[in-house]
């Protein structure tokens, strides 16, 4: 009956290990201690050695490597076949994915390659103790509703949404196995090149690695009115972000959208200003670990999800606001 | 760019997610969002989806077929997708279709596909507005066993394939892929054209075609593999803290203050 075991976690490698993967990792041994199992992580790339080896004080019980020139950068096809032969072998219960963008591509393919059933940006796991199935709660509806979901199929995948789970700490006490996973990957299986990757020069921090983020809305009443948003983020060395109206209507480009068409944050501080809180933003910072809110509107939505609240104008709150957080350094 | 082409975009009809919390009613009981008071539209991904195939079709001859899926759709919706450029509308529709999840949402489009036969490039967007789930375009790529890339910001078809702007946290990648392809679309692409009041009543009585379950041959006996086991509306334990003060300057101070307290800045 018992044959899937082990909650196996996906590590995600940029330079080195992936925040995503810390986090992963945390939830992945709470997973496997309630159910009494291993934790498992897999790492693929070409020369990641070393990567391989400190993953070992992260927590797990187990590492496996899959090192191979042709996965040096991701793609998509053949990190899909090496990952379902690796199930073949090991036949994990649950299965862990960030989020992310390698995330987004590869837990669908990989989940279908298996025949089983995934869901996606979860922001809670935990095991329910009759069943010993995972229970997985997402947002869904724009964060209108959470839904909790169980699979009944195994292996169990999710993806789970970036800092909803706190970084496993490094300990080098840890003691864990690095096993070379040998897979020959022929070729022909990749179907699709990367031409070129382009960096495009986002002004500070990415909105997804902030852990401030100060954003505008409706409110700001204009592009010259981000000027104070983007002072304010850089003062905080956090990230400038806006909810839609702004980004439709060409004050801040679209890359900063935070909201269910745009980007989905979990910073430590949320700064909203002007923002009526339309569900659609909501969705897409709810989340956040403390959201402030700035609005001359005292009954404007977003206060609903405030926890500290400011009715009045921006243009007279902030120079205050920022002239004593200047001090306060 | 290469003419005579065919592209299948999928499409799902979802409650206007612009609407007001309020506007979505969450019922525990038969774990159901009730929309209230806001109208079907096509989800925002989906028309980003439509928007990359007809700017393909602005550049270059190619026929545009729209699929979409449900219990019962609403018509006037769907057709916005003819009146913009799309050359066919196919719906299925069946009973059986109500609550499907993605996997056997992804089965069912497959064999759509398949019965429609030719296609160049399929397109979806990245994901649905109402269950979120991220997975029916590459699942289809998966069940067709044809190449799939994801989040495309910019998608073109050339003679020898497909070129893709892949939407990166930190730019973007471009990557090219084989016909026939599929590719999920993100926002970053851009929004859907309009269409003028002449052009929808210019397609107000263009045929569609409609589908079931049984014109299909998918077999929908069982598919409760994934259970959803609760629904509930978030609970914010977060009684917003107003902060008071005399005048702007004070409320800016000790808003300042509390941050640093509560060990945040």
């Amino acid at each position: 009956m018992d044959e899937y075991r082990g909650v196996l976690v996906f590590c995600e490698v940029e330079e080195n290990i992936a925040p995503i993967t810390l986090e992963l990792l945390q939830v992945g041994r709470k997973l496997a201690d309630d159910l009494g199992v291993e934790l498992l992580t897999v790492v693929l790339g070409s020369d990641i050695k070393r990567i391989a080896d400190e993953l070992v004080y992260f927590g797990p019980d187990k590492v496996y490597v899959i090192d191979d020139p042709l996965l040096k950068s991701y793609n998509g096809d053949a990190c899909t076949t090496v990952l379902e032969r690796l199930c073949e072998a090991l036949n994990p219960d649950i299965i862990l994915f960030g989020q992310t963008s390698v995330g987004r591509d590869l837990a669908p393919r990989l989940s279908f390659r298996l025949k089983t059933r995934l869901t996606t940006d979860c922001i809670d796991l935990s095991i329910d103790q009759d069943t010993k199935l995972l229970l997985q709660t997402k947002p869904v509806y724009g964060g209108n509703a959470l839904a909790v979901y169980v699979c009944e199929v195994k292996p169990q995948i999710v993806t789970v949404r970036s800092k909803t789970m706190s970084p496993i700490a490094y300990d080098e006490n840890r003691k864990g196995e690095v096993i070379e996973f040998d897979t020959e990957i022929d070729e022909l299986i990749i179907r699709t090149t990367v031409i070129e990757k382009v960096k495009e020069e986002a002004t500070g921090i990415k909105l997804e690695d902030a852990d401030i983020i100060v954003s505008g809305g409706r409110g700001i009443g204009g592009p010259d009115g981000f000027e104070q948003i983007e002072e304010l983020s850089k003062l905080l060395g956090g990230a400038v972000g806006a909810s839609r109206p702004p980004c439709d209507l060409g004050w801040a480009p679209s890359t900063h959208q935070v909201g269910l068409t745009g980007k989905i944050v979990t910073p430590n501080l949320y700064i909203a200003v002007g923002i009526s809180g339309a569900s659609q933003h909501l969705a897409g910072m709810s989340e956040s670990k403390r959201i402030v809110a700035i609005n001359k509107d005292s009954k404007a939505n977003i206060f609903k999800v405030a926890h500290y609240g400011v009715v009045g104008d921006y243009k007279d709150i902030l120079p205050a606001f920022i002239k004593k957080l200047g001090e306060l350094k | 760019m290469k003419e005579g082409l065919n592209i299948i975009v999928c499409v799902k009809q979802v409650p206007d997610p612009e609407g007001p919390p309020s506007a979505f009613e969450v019922d525990s009981e038969s774990k159901k969002v009730i929309p209230k008071g806001i109208p079907p539209v096509m989800s925002p991904f989906d028309e980003n989806a439509l928007e990359a195939a007809l700017r393909i079709k602005d550049e270059a001859a190619c026929k545009v077929t729209v699929l979409s899926m449900g219990k019962r759709l609403a018509k006037p919706v769907l057709r916005k997708s003819l009146a913009v450029g799309a050359d066919e509308l196919i719906l299925l529709e069946d009973n059986s279709f109500e609550g499907l999840d993605p996997y056997w949402t992804a089965i069912t489009l497959s064999s759509a596909i398949k019965r429609i036969g030719t296609y160049d490039l399929v397109l979806t967007g990245r994901q649905a507005s109402d269950w979120n789930a991220a997975q029916v375009g590459p699942g289809i790529s998966e069940i067709l066993k044809i190449p799939s890339v994801t989040l495309a910001r910019k998608v073109e078809l050339r003679e020898d394939g497909v070129i893709v702007e892949r939407v990166l946290p930190n730019g973007y990648e471009v990557i090219k892929a084989p016909i026939p392809s599929l590719v999920t679309v993100s926002n970053e692409l851009g929004d859907l054209r309009y269409a003028g009041i002449k052009e929808i009543k210019a397609v107000q009585n263009k045929p569609i075609t409609t589908l079931c379950a049984s014109d299909l041959k998918v077999d929908l006996s069982q598919t409760d593999q994934i259970k959803l086991l609760k629904l509930y509306p978030p609970v914010w334990d977060r009684k917003c803290n107003f902060i008071e003060g005399q005048d702007a300057q004070e409320i800016g101070v000790a808003l300042a203050l509390k941050l640093r307290v509560d060990k945040v800045v």
